[in-house]
């Protein structure tokens, strides 16, 4: 028996007004794995994230695609089934933790919702159970951060109380959009430990959205690569980083191991990422390619596998 | 809340009293014509003008004649009415709060009306709630509310003849004041036919008064709703699986109270202003219609007493929005 | 351009060519009176061609009146929002730029002034300048200038943190040329802005005062005293009250619209307290 991914998407394409955010993007997250989503800002990766929860900022609108969460259409839902989801089965840690609490009420109030809604627990015990999660995450005095506004915390205490509000139903999918990119390098560097050991202790699909493929290296099972909202490549983390097959994705290695911006350049990232307006009809990253050739502006190339698991959208490893 | 805030505001407060003495002193004094003279009644002899030049302390030099109106204002001393023949004060403290009852009404309909309309425009977008809302809005800020008041008359006094259009109550009802406020006197009375009878004969001046306010209201929270909703808290706030209308008219709005509370602050003298009209208009016995009676008898010291309470008024009411304010918003008493 | 800033200038367009040739197109003498045809309905309601929006309680015609109502309105809205702006700005432009001791005195006074309700004061004024047009103008003035004084400080504290304003200042540049070299320019259309908002305020104040009998004198028509005049014989004759009104209306929405038409097309996001 094959149980279903923890979360499928298929040919997601989503468009704001004349711009199309994400095109034909296929991914499969299984339970309990974490699929680091990597990109450049602008790339669609957070908007994927944003997608699944059916939270687009307006004007944003699925154009074509399906999501389906263990194997249940999202698309098909209605608002109100869609909403006994958020939050309980599906949770999402923001990316800015100071903007992403409401500014006008105290954290025990505001962080404890989900827990009143979906576990239908009274409030004084849904205060109770937000301390000991917090505890839990190693938040000292939690009681006391509770009775405190958003403004009165750092963003490391703010990113905690955010991430035991997404934890705080289990939920089966967190979408984790940038949840270190506002932060200090020291708090970072907590948050992400922290994010390791819940992964280790709950086993949770999880899908991290994040610019910086260091940041995953350690985190996630695999990696997917995205480029002008298109998926270019994708492989376990393992395979990714010692056998990177799009010279997009070499080129953003190349920054990391190497921490060189020039490095970056010399290895084939340049100029400006396109925005598609339209299907694309030739390779998106053929603009900043050192291995252009006449194929890329013709056809856009399909995804193809490379290796067990391994896929790879370029003309270079078109043949079989 | 800080108690130096406090402090300072109230020290403020007191600064502006002052400043307001000032003024109300150089526009009845300073502006050209003999004052004495200008606040003698009309067809008065050289006597009753040196009468009011002395009574007024009309003579020697600006400041000796600031200094003894200082004085006398600080002693509780406005002067006696020429027109009614009692003290300034107590005419005037004896309408306040038939004016007082009507301005509050005002703003509580101005600030309800205008967070409810101002939210249920966004809720229901594009809808007819939401183009009619704006409508109104354009409409209530633009026209002044004597206007809205004879428009209210016409409409609901002339044409469908449902509501009372002068007083505060009708004949039959009418019994002794006892605390100045014609709806805590009958609801003391518990009689539900003269509430009936004082609530019908609220509404139309109320409703004139709150207009222009609303409106302002209204287009504050609409602007801020609109422009919080693309804000990331609410991204949280639906991410928690809370219902739209419950983000909206609480977690949201909540926010956009706290601009809407500067805005009632700045615009409640508008308000109080609005009253001499709205009260003549709608024969509502309070300082409002006092005013422009006072005016017919040339009654100066009526006119400056009235004058310096409705900027009494003012004045505390802005350091109770300030108060307010630092309750509402849970920065400011950082910040101060 | 928006709908509202067509709408608005329109209106206001409108509006000043019937002051500029009011009594040109006025059929009648405004101030003529016919007590052999009182309260004639306007030609809708079975009036006749001699008087299209009828005639009010002393007979005269309604719509000579408008007119030249109109052109009370226009001066009194046109001069003391002008006048206004004159006043408020320089005080605006030395409490920002100096800020400090200087900025907290000045507006403290404008808090004062804004504390005495400016119906009232205005009311007060006429009382003590005694009837007439241009004592309506120099009391919306006296009341009036803070609006500007407020909001346009407001805008010179944030632009005086900007790059070519400290430029200037390093230079060292005179004071004044700053507020007026530098200052002054980039507050142009908040202050077109503001002056068309007053404008509508002004029209209403004038109004109001006239309404009350302490506006213009008796012989002047006013749309104020004309709605006060047929406010009387309302149930006889409502066109005596509701034609002045509905003009009145037009006209504050007109120059509010034009306003918030010129406001939304300057800068979308700019916010004020007006």
């Amino acid at each position: 028996m094959t149980t279903a991914p923890a979360l499928e998407l298929r040919t997601l394409t989503v468009r704001y007004g004349a711009r199309l955010a994400t095109w034909e993007v296929d991914l499969a997250l299984d339970p309990g794995e974490v699929l680091g989503l990597v990109g450049e800002s602008g790339a669609g990766k957070s908007t994927v994230g944003r997608a699944v929860v059916r939270l687009l900022p307006e004007p944003g609108r699925i154009e074509a695609g399906a999501i389906r969460l263990h194997g249940r259409d999202l698309l098909g839902l209605s608002e109100t089934e869609m909403r006994r989801l958020r939050g309980a089965d599906l949770a999402l840690i923001p990316q800015d933790p100071l903007s992403a609490l409401n500014p006008a009420f105290r954290i025990g109030f505001q962080a404890t919702d989900a827990l009143r809604i979906h576990r239908g627990l009274t409030r004084d015990a849904a205060v109770a159970e937000m301390v000991r999660l917090l505890g839990d995450l190693g938040v000292p005095e939690a009681a006391d951060v509770l009775q405190r506004y958003p403004h009165e915390l750092s963003g490391g205490m703010r990113q905690r109380v955010l991430i035991a509000m997404a934890f705080s139903c289990d939920p089966t999918l967190v979408i984790a959009d940038e949840p270190t990119t506002a932060l200090d390098v020291t708090t970072q560097a907590q948050i992400l430990r922290l994010l390791e050991e819940l992964q280790a202790e709950r086993r949770v699909a999880t899908l991290f959205v994040t610019h910086d493929l260091g940041v995953v290296a350690h985190l996630a099972h695999r990696v997917a690569v995205m480029y002008a909202g298109c998926l270019v490549e994708s492989a376990p983390t393992g395979e990714l980083f010692r056998a990177a097959a799009h010279p997009y994705t070499q080129g953003l290695l190349a920054q990391v191991l190497r921490a060189d911006v020039r490095a970056a350049a010399s290895a084939g990232i340049e100029g400006v990422m396109p925005q598609l307006a339209a299907a694309p009809t030739a390779c998106p990253f053929r603009g900043g390619c050192s291995r252009r050739m006449a194929i890329c502006d013709e056809t856009m190339p399909a995804l193809r596998e490379v290796a067990p698991g391994h896929a790879v959208a370029c003309h270079l490893h078109q043949g079989t | 809340m800080s108690v130096r805030f406090l402090l300072s505001r109230l020290l403020l407060a007191v600064l502006s009293l002052w400043g307001v003495s000032v003024l109300v002193f150089a526009i009845l004094r300073i502006l050209p014509g003999d004052p004495a003279v200008l606040m003698a009644p009309v067809g008065s002899t050289v006597q009753d003008i040196e009468r009011v030049r002395r009574e007024f302390g009309l003579s020697g030099s600006w400041w000796a004649q600031y200094g003894a109106f200082f004085l006398s204002l600080c002693r509780g001393n406005f002067g006696r009415s020429l027109w009614l023949q009692q003290d300034a004060l107590r005419v005037i403290l004896e309408r306040l709060p038939a004016t007082l009852e009507l301005a509050v009404t005002a703003l509580v309909l101005a600030t309800g009306g205008g967070v409810l309309l101002g939210a249920c425009s966004v809720w229901r977008r594009r809808s007819w709630l939401e183009s009619g809302a704006v409508t109104l809005g354009t409409l209530g800020i633009a026209v002044p509310n004597f206007v809205w008041g004879l428009l209210l008359i016409v409409l609901f006094g002339a044409i469908l003849q449902l509501l009372p259009i002068s007083g505060r109550i009708a004949p039959e009802y009418e019994a002794a004041e006892v605390t100045g406020s014609a709806v805590v006197d009958v609801l003391l009375r518990r009689d539900p036919a003269a509430l009936g009878s004082v609530l019908a004969h609220l509404i139309l001046p109320a409703s004139a008064l709150a207009l222009p306010l609303l409106a302002a209201v209204f287009r504050t929270i609409r602007s801020d709703l609109l422009g919080a909703l693309g804000e990331e808290y609410v991204v949280t706030e639906r991410m928690k699986g809370l219902g739209e209308a419950r983000i909206l008219f609480w977690r949201v709005l909540r926010n956009a109270l706290i601009p809407t509370a500067t805005l009632i602050g700045v615009q409640f003298g508008f308000l109080i202003g609005g009253t001499v009209l709205i009260e003549t208009i709608f024969a509502w016995p309070g300082i409002g219609q006092l005013t422009l009676q006072a005016f017919q008898y040339r009654d100066f010291p009526l006119i400056q007493g009235i004058v310096l309470v409705y900027a009494v008024t003012v004045i505390l009411s802005n350091l109770a929005v300030d108060v307010a304010y630092s309750f509402l918003n849970p920065r400011v008493r950082l910040v101060s | 351009m928006n709908g509202k800033l067509w709408a608005g200038s329109a209106i206001a367009l409108l509006l000043l060519l019937v002051a500029l040739a009011g009594p040109r197109l006025a059929p009648h003498d405004p101030n003529r009176q016919d007590l052999a045809s009182v309260r004639q309905p306007p030609v809708w309601a079975g009036g006749a061609w001699r008087h299209p929006l009828g005639t009010d309680s002393l007979g005269r015609d309604i719509l000579s009146r408008l007119l030249w109502g109109a052109r009370v309105a226009v001066v009194v809205a046109v001069a003391s929002a002008a006048i206004s702006a004159l006043v408020g700005v320089p005080v605006a432009l030395v409490a920002g730029y100096a800020r400090g001791r200087v900025d907290t005195v000045l507006m403290r006074v404008v808090d004062v002034w804004m504390s005495i309700p400016a119906v009232l004061l205005a009311i007060v004024l006429m009382a003590v300048l005694g009837l007439g047009l241009w004592k309506v103008v120099l009391a919306i003035v006296i009341v009036d200038w803070t609006r500007f004084a407020r909001v346009i400080r407001g805008e010179v504290l944030a632009l005086r943190e900007k790059e070519f304003v400290e430029a200037a200042r390093a230079i060292g540049l005179h004071p004044l040329r700053v507020m007026v070299e530098e200052l002054l320019p980039n507050l142009v259309p908040l202050i077109i802005v503001l002056v068309s908002l007053e404008m509508a305020i002004a029209v209403g104040v004038e109004a109001l005062l006239s309404f009350v009998g302490l506006g213009v004198q008796a012989a002047t028509p006013s749309w104020g005293a004309m709605i006060a005049e047929g406010r009387g014989y309302l149930m006889v004759s409502w066109w005596g009250m509701g034609v002045p009104m509905l003009a009145l209306i037009v006209a504050v929405v007109g120059f509010n619209l034009l306003g918030e038409g010129l406001r939304e097309r300057f800068d979308p996001r700019l916010r004020m307290a007006a």
